[in-house]
C-alpha cells in the first residue's frame, strides 16, 4: 500500500490511497465482464431480443463507471467508512500478524482436506485459527480442536448423512 | 375470515412437536447470536443453510425466522449491558439503555426491551398475517413488466437510499450482479464468466457466497482489528418492571410498533430509520425530558418496539413479493430458493402450509422468546465471556465446514477464501454488504423477468411499461435516482436554508439523516 502524503498534506489525504485498489478491482471486474460478454453469441430471436449479452454489458459498464467515480472520489479526499462492531477496535491499524496466519490455516485446510481428511485438517484449522487469534493455552486449545473436528465429523455422518472425507484415517474412524 | 382459518391451519403446522422443536432451537440460537459479538442473524442463517439441505423446508424456515426474531432480542441485551451495539438497529437502544444500566436500572431496561419486543413482534406478526394476503391479491394480477419494475425499485432503494455513500453502494451492487452472472445463460445455455473452469458452469452457490461474505469476511475483519482491551459488562439480575415503568412503557411500545411495521415493509425502510424516529418522538412526548440522555425508559421501550415491528414488516414483501429488503431476509430468500421453492406472489398459493406455518410460528417464537429472555437474561449475558479466539476460530471452522459440505469439493473453499477476502476489503473500505447480496439474489431474477416481459410482448419494447403499476414504479425509480440533483438545485436556490441545514448536520449528523 502506498502511503504518499500529498503536497498539501490534507488530513483526509494523509491516510494513503489504498482505496484506489478497490477502484482498480472494480475496473478490472468491469473489464472482465465486458470482455466475457463480447464473445457471447447472440442468436437471432424475435421473442428474446434482450439476449444473453445485454445484462453483462450493463453490469460491466456499471462496474467501470463506479470504478472511475470511486477513483475520482478517493483522489479528492473521499474515504469509505470502515465497518465498526462490538469486538472491532479501529484505533489500531489492521493487524496482519493475525490475519495472515489465519489465512494460512485456511489454505492448509484446503490443501489437506481431501488427502488427510476432515478430522486432521479441521483440527489444524481450528487450532491454527485459535493460535493466530492469540490463544496460547496449547493443551486446552488442542483438545478443543480435536473434539470439534471429531464431533462435526460424526455429527455430519450420523445426523445429516453427509460423509466428510476420512482421508488417511479411513480405517480407524 | 379466510385468513383466520388459514392462520389456524398454520398453527396446526407450527405446533407439531418437530416444528415446535425447530422454533425453540431457532429462538435459542437467535438469542445467542444476537448476544454474541461479531455474529448476527444473517451470518447465523448463512452458516446453517448447508446443514438444512435435508430438512423439511417448513421446519428449516421456522428455525430461520426464530433466529431472525431471536437476534433482535439478543442484540438489545448486548446494547444495554455492553454499550456496543452489534447491529445498526440497536444503536438507539444503547443510548438510553446503557445509561439506565449504569444507573442501576439494567433490570428495568432489559424488561421493557423484552416485553416491548414481544408486544411489537406480536402486533407486527398480526399485521403481517392481515396485510400479506392483500398484497398478494394485488401482486398476482401484475404481469412481468410490473414485477420487473418492483424488483428494480427494491434493488435501487437498497443501494441508493440506505448506507452512507451511494457510490460505494453501487460499486457493491455491481460486484453482486457480476457474481450472479457466473454460470449458464438460462435462455441460450451459453457460458458466462466461466473461464473454462467446469466447476463454475453451474454458477456460484449462493450458500457459498453468503457464507464467504458474511462469515469469513467478517471473521477476518474482526481478527484484523480485534479489541484487545477488556470490555466490562454490567452485571444484572432478574429483569423486572415496577408499576411506574409499565405506565411509562406501554405507549412508547405501541407508537414504536406503529412506526416500525410500515418502515420494515417498505423496500428501503429497514430498522434504522424507525428506531431513530421512535426515539425522537418519545423525546418530544415524554413527561420526563430531563431523564433523556441519562437513561429514560421511554427511549428504550419505543425504539426496541420499532425494531421488532420492522422485522415483521420486512417479512411482508419477502413472503408476498419475494423481495428481500435486508440482509437476513436476503439469506432467507436464498434458503427458499435452495429448497427449490419459487419466491414471489404465487408463494401463498403454491405453499400455503409453509407460509401460514411460518407466520403462526412467529407468534409462537415471540412467546418463547419472552419466556426465555425474561428469566434467563443473566445467563445470556454470560455468553459474552466466551474467549474471543474460540469464537472467531469457530466461525471460520463452521464456515469452512458448511461451504465444503454443499458439494464436498475443496474448490468451493478456494471460492470461499477469495470472496472472504473481498468481504474483508469491502468492510475495510466502507462498501456496504447488503447491495452485493441483494444484487446477487435479484440479478438473475431481474434478467429472467426482463426476458419474460419481452417474450409476452413478442419482442415489442412497450412490453416493459404496458402496465400502469410499472409506470408508477419507474417514476419512483427516476425520483430516487434524480434525488441528489433535486437536492443540489434546492440548496443552490435556497442558500440561507441550506446553510442552516449544514450547520445542523455538523451538530448532529443523525438528525438530518431522518
Amino acid at each position: 500500500m502506498t502511503q504518499h502524503a500529498t503536497a498539501a498534506g490534507k488530513p483526509a489525504a494523509r491516510k494513503g490511497r489504498s482505496e484506489l485498489g478497490i477502484a482498480a478491482l472494480l475496473g478490472a471486474a468491469g473489464a472482465v465482464v465486458l470482455w466475457d460478454a463480447s464473445r457471447l453469441v447472440v442468436p437471432y430471436s424475435v421473442s428474446d431480443p434482450v439476449g444473453p449479452k445485454a445484462l453483462p454489458i450493463i453490469i460491466g459498464s456499471l462496474l467501470l463507471v463506479t470504478a472511475v467515480l470511486l477513483a475520482v472520489n478517493v483522489l479528492r479526499g473521499g474515504r469509505g467508512q470502515a465497518e465498526e462492531g462490538e469486538d472491532v477496535d479501529l484505533s489500531h491499524p489492521a493487524d496482519w500478524k493475525t490475519v495472515l496466519p489465519l489465512a494460512g490455516a485456511f489454505v492448509l485446510n484446503i490443501l489437506l482436506i481431501d488427502v488427510a481428511g476432515w478430522v486432521i485438517s479441521g483440527t489444524l484449522l481450528f487450532w491454527g485459527s485459535v493460535w493466530a487469534l492469540g490463544g496460547r493455552n496449547y493443551v486446552r486449545d488442542g483438545l478443543v480442536s480435536v473434539a470439534m473436528a471429531l464431533l462435526t465429523f460424526y455429527g455430519f455422518y450420523f445426523g445429516l448423512g453427509i460423509k466428510l472425507p476420512a482421508g488417511i484415517l479411513a480405517g480407524i474412524l | 375470515m379466510d385468513t383466520f382459518n388459514l392462520l389456524l391451519q398454520g398453527f396446526s403446522t407450527a405446533l407439531t412437536p418437530m416444528n415446535l422443536m425447530f422454533a425453540c432451537l431457532g429462538v435459542l440460537l437467535g438469542t445467542a447470536v444476537g448476544v454474541l459479538p461479531g455474529i448476527g442473524p444473517a451470518m447465523a442463517i448463512a452458516l446453517l443453510l448447508p446443514l438444512t439441505y435435508n430438512l423439511e423446508p417448513t421446519s428449516a424456515l421456522i428455525m430461520f425466522a426464530g433466529i431472525y426474531y431471536g437476534g433482535m432480542y439478543g442484540g438489545s441485551t448486548t446494547s444495554i449491558l455492553l454499550n456496543t451495539p452489534g447491529e445498526s438497529s440497536t444503536v438507539i437502544t444503547a443510548i438510553e439503555g446503557h445509561k439506565m444500566a449504569k444507573a442501576g436500572r439494567a433490570a428495568q431496561a432489559l424488561a421493557t426491551a423484552a416485553i416491548g419486543s414481544f408486544v411489537a413482534g406480536t402486533i407486527g406478526t398480526a399485521l403481517l398475517a392481515a396485510f400479506a394476503p392483500v398484497v398478494v391479491k394485488f401482486a398476482v394480477s401484475l404481469g412481468p413488466s410490473s414485477y420487473l419494475a418492483i424488483m428494480i425499485l427494491g434493488l435501487l432503494t437498497v443501494t441508493a437510499v440506505l448506507g452512507a455513500s451511494k457510490l460505494r453502494g453501487f460499486a457493491s451492487l455491481g460486484l453482486g450482479l457480476a457474481i450472479g452472472l457466473v454460470g449458464l445463460d438460462p435462455v441460450t445455455g451459453q457460458q458466462r464468466l466461466v473461464f473454462g473452469i467446469p466447476l463454475l458452469s453451474d454458477g456460484l452457490d449462493i450458500v457459498v457466497v453468503a457464507v464467504a461474505i458474511f462469515a469469513v469476511g467478517e471473521a477476518l475483519w474482526i481478527a484484523a482489528h480485534l479489541r484487545r482491551s477488556k470490555t466490562s459488562t454490567i452485571p444484572v439480575g432478574q429483569p423486572w418492571m415496577g408499576k411506574q415503568d409499565w405506565k411509562r412503557s406501554w405507549k412508547p411500545w405501541l407508537r414504536g410498533t406503529a412506526l416500525g411495521f410500515p418502515f420494515g415493509a417498505m423496500p428501503a425502510g429497514g430498522a434504522e430509520v424507525p428506531t431513530f424516529l421512535s426515539y425522537s418522538v418519545e423525546k418530544k412526548l415524554t413527561k420526563h425530558p430531563d431523564e433523556f440522555g441519562h437513561g429514560a425508559i421511554e427511549g428504550v421501550a419505543g425504539p426496541e418496539a420499532a425494531n421488532n415491528a420492522s422485522a415483521a414488516g420486512t417479512l411482508t414483501p419477502l413472503l408476498a413479493l419475494g423481495l428481500p429488503t435486508n440482509a437476513t431476509a436476503g439469506v432467507m430468500l436464498a434458503a427458499l430458493m435452495q429448497f427449490g421453492i419459487q419466491p414471489g406472489p404465487l408463494l401463498f398459493q403454491n405453499e400455503p402450509i409453509l407460509v401460514w406455518g411460518l407466520i403462526a410460528s412467529l407468534f409462537i417464537g415471540n412467546t418463547l422468546l419472552l419466556l426465555f429472555n425474561l428469566p434467563m437474561a443473566p445467563l445470556w449475558a454470560k455468553l459474552l465471556r466466551i474467549p474471543r479466539p474460540y469464537l472467531y476460530a469457530g466461525i471460520l471452522f463452521f464456515a469452512t465446514l458448511g461451504a465444503y459440505a454443499v458439494n464436498l469439493q475443496a474448490f468451493d473453499l478456494v471460492i470461499l477464501l477469495v470472496l472472504g477476502a473481498l468481504g474483508f476489503a469491502m468492510r475495510r473500505f466502507g462498501l456496504p454488504i447488503l447491495p452485493l447480496i441483494i444484487g446477487l439474489i435479484l440479478g438473475p431474477r431481474i434478467e429472467g423477468q426482463l426476458r419474460k416481459a419481452f417474450q409476452l410482448s413478442a419482442g415489442n419494447i412497450s412490453g416493459l411499461w404496458n402496465e400502469p403499476v410499472a409506470v408508477v414504479v419507474y417514476l419512483l425509480v427516476a425520483l430516487i435516482l434524480c434525488w441528489p440533483l433535486v437536492a443540489l438545485a434546492w440548496r443552490r436556490f435556497r442558500p440561507a436554508k441550506a446553510a442552516a441545514r449544514e450547520a445542523a448536520l455538523e451538530r448532529d449528523p443523525h438528525q438530518i439523516r431522518l
